[in-house]
């Protein structure tokens, strides 16, 4: 199935869930926070939200700013 | 030495709220952190670099003990936007602090206020203690304290522009007019600028560019701690009322040579 995530489009296996995403992409899950198509998925969620064919998936961070 | 600042449920020791934005380093901000006395300093929030996943955050330089953080939904410019990337901010902070932007213009960064105003009302709704950037304009201001916003925060000049408070007389009437506080964010170029907020009696003053892009950042840092705590003293002290002539502080009888 196909995701986007962050902007890009991803091939993902049947039932990838956040977590595995996750782990796939080397993301570590500390100082991050993931949306699905515009809602925020909890970290505790993240093993058990499987991703659907067409899911935008937002990856954030907290960056400089003012 | 200036009695505390209260937004919402927070109270915090010192009027000044800095930027973690545009430093020559980073060491050099945590420096200027700290010089600058501040409790609370903004981050702001993007998407990660899935080419350098493991690489750190902005949170690997912030020490939480010492300092709340303000996320800021600084690019946004749709209320739609600014909600998804708050409720982002508060999942990855635990906090419901944020500091709402909505862009309008991308030269002069001046905020949509019509979306500011959308976005303010649905966080609201949703439990965030919102503090809205928003245009020196006291109607502007109201809307957002009627929305429910713990603070009014206009700007002093655009974004990044150092041109100081560009109108003194707004900002004095949101502060006559506000029962939330007020906080100047943007414009302040260097002390002076901050002080002469706080003398208008503005509650605090946030800074990023007048501090990180000053020749010598920690310096700068204090000098604004020194401004915002003194501008803040003269407002609590009230100031003299001006005159057109002269009024002499010395004795004005008993002059040497004078005719008894």
């Amino acid at each position: 199935m196909k995701a986007t995530v962050n902007g890009e489009q991803r091939i993902l296996d049947l039932g990838t869930t956040v977590g595995r995403l996750l782990a796939e992409l080397g993301v570590r899950d500390a100082g991050i926070a993931v949306a699905v198509n515009d809602r925020i998925v909890r970290k505790a969620a993240f093993d058990e939200h499987a991703l659907q064919d067409g899911d935008a998936v937002e990856i954030i961070r907290a960056v400089a700013g003012g | 030495m200036n009695g505390p600042l209260r937004v919402g449920n927070y109270e915090f020791g010192s009027r000044l709220i800095v930027g973690t934005g545009k430093y020559p380093s980073l060491e050099i901000m945590q420096q200027a952190h700290q010089a600058s006395g501040t409790g609370m300093v903004t981050v702001a929030i993007r998407r990660i670099n899935l080419d350098d996943p493991t690489g750190k955050t902005m949170l690997d330089y912030i020490d939480r003990s010492r300092y709340t953080i303000l996320p800021n939904t600084a690019g946004c410019t749709t209320a739609k936007e600014a909600v998804l990337t708050a409720q982002l901010a508060r999942e990855l902070l635990e906090t419901d602090l944020i500091k709402l932007e909505v862009i309008g213009d991308a030269q002069t960064l001046y905020p949509d206020t019509a979306e500011t105003i959308v976005a303010a009302r649905e966080l609201v709704r949703d439990g965030f203690t919102v503090l809205p950037y928003i245009v020196d304009d006291p109607t502007a201001c109201k809307r957002l304290e009627d929305a429910g916003c713990a603070a009014v925060m206009p700007l002093g000049a655009p974004i990044g522009s150092g041109l100081g408070i560009c109108n003194r007389y707004s900002i004095s009437i949101i502060v006559e007019h506000a029962s939330v506080p007020v906080i100047v964010d943007a414009g302040v170029g260097t002390a002076s600028d901050a002080a002469i907020a706080m003398e208008l009696g503005v509650d605090a003053v946030l800074m990023n560019t007048g501090i990180a892009a000053a020749g010598d950042p920690v310096k700068m840092a204090r000098a604004m701690r020194l401004a915002v705590e003194s501008g803040r003293l003269a407002f609590e002290a009230g100031r003299m009322a001006k005159k057109l002539y002269a009024n002499a502080s010395s004795p004005v009888t008993d002059l040497i040579g004078s005719a008894k």
